[in-house]
């Protein structure tokens, strides 16, 4: 991910690659930054992976993706070195250390996951007038979907008003103008453009009778 | 600073900041950082506008096309994000810790003297002596790049002295929220 950022930058920045000090030349150009890895698991430089809470996971990218880096970092003289300034005691709790920050990540990382597959979407049809309905979408943040981004495409889409609102509760939702619940869920189980990773069996679909939605009101 | 960081919450407003306020800003940084005006304006070019980003506790960190460069605390000095300070390493003076402290530095605890005085530790010689309230960069034993900013809380030469309680103060460092959000 950093490292994606630093290509940007690097495009950004004038392609002379010479590094010139700048009290040198007499049209000074500006130093070529430094190239930075970054860890895709952890997203640190790798020589911080040890102190990350993915080690293990950050270990094997580094194998696959750096052979050379992770032999440096992780060789049996790169090691011991390491343990030359540390006592045997403080090694093991380390590394036990480690292994239970590692356990911690994990049953978090879970826990989310879990969380996110059981948190409902719902998308509710109010009646407005007679004939006229709105439909309101709630719970799409969950699944790290922009909530503005996505009444954009609504509104696009639909083309009609689509915006992001508080319902009564105070949560945030999405209202598209018109009766397009149906054709959402269809949206959501195409994975249409932003609408990613919404499970189908988590999307409910509710009509509501004007009386309500005016007590809403 | 930003241990807890939510762009959500804690964010109050994004503004465009005037012209003639970022030629301050950028006056302001070349003379507290060790930058040439060169390689500033390749990070920041002088069309590009600075973003300015308010968030709570008087915290003002400032983006250019969305990507955090530098902040600021109320009236306080500026310090560069970390991925900037992995760039550009060398505009901020440095400070070593030993290979102890990384763990502490690295869940957001401030620097000890100790730390930075014992043989794992680095500070300036006597003769390029750090005052009191300097943003430096944190490296690290046996490592390449920082792994923090901070801001000095006692010259170098008192921490030698005193060898106890904060020398360094973190201000941000690998792994908090800012550096977490690579956009803002």
């Amino acid at each position: 991910m950093g490292k994606k950022q630093k290509e940007k930058k690097e495009e950004a920045s004038p392609p002379e690659a010479t590094a010139v000090e700048p009290s040198e030349g007499p049209v000074p150009e500006p130093r070529q930054p430094k190239t930075v890895l970054y860890c895709a698991v952890c997203s640190f430089p790798p020589e911080y992976c040890e102190f990350g809470s993915r080690f293990t996971k950050c270990k094997e990218w580094l194998n696959d993706a750096h052979p050379d880096l992770f032999s440096q970092y992780y060789s049996e003289d790169a090691l011991q070195s390491k343990l030359g300034t540390m006592t045997l005691a403080a090694q093991q709790k380390l590394e036990k250390d480690t292994a239970k920050k590692e356990a911690k990540a994990d049953a978090k990382a879970d826990a989310a996951l879990k969380k996110k597959m059981s948190s409902q979407v719902t998308i509710k049809r109010i009646e407005r007038n007679k004939r006229k309905h709105v439909t309101t979408v709630h719970g799409l943040e969950a699944f790290s979907i922009d909530l503005k981004k996505a009444a954009k495409q609504f509104a696009s889409k639909f083309a009609t008003g689509a915006s992001v609102s508080k319902n009564p509760q105070g949560l945030d939702e999405i209202v598209v103008q018109g009766d397009v619940a149906y054709e959402i869920v269809e949206m959501l189980e195409e994975e249409v453009g932003l609408l990613k990773g919404v499970p189908a069996d988590n999307i409910e679909v509710i009509e509501e009778k004007k009386k309500k939605a005016a007590a809403a009101e | 600073m930003f241990k807890k960081f939510q762009p959500s919450s804690d964010i109050s407003g994004q503004t465009q900041v005037k012209s003639s306020v970022s030629r301050s800003i950028r006056s302001a940084i070349l003379s507290q950082w060790k930058i040439e005006p060169e390689t500033l304006e390749s990070v920041w070019p002088k069309k590009e506008g600075l973003v300015h980003v308010k968030c709570r506790e008087h915290i003002s960190i400032y983006t250019v096309s969305g990507i955090p460069l530098f902040f600021q605390h109320f009236d306080g000095p500026f310090y560069p994000t970390l991925r900037f300070l992995h760039k550009y390493p060398y505009i901020l003076p440095a400070v070593k810790v030993d290979r102890g402290a990384i763990r502490f530095l690295l869940a957001g605890a401030h620097m000890m003297c100790p730390g930075l005085t014992s043989a794992g530790g680095y500070l300036p010689p006597a003769d390029q002596a750090l005052a009191a309230e300097t943003p430096v960069a944190l490296l690290a034993e046996g490592k390449e790049h920082a792994v923090g900013v901070g801001i000095t809380k006692m010259g170098s030469e008192e921490m030698r002295k005193i060898n106890k309680g904060v020398g360094v103060e973190t201000v941000t460092y690998l792994g908090d929220d800012l550096w977490e959000h690579e956009k803002l």
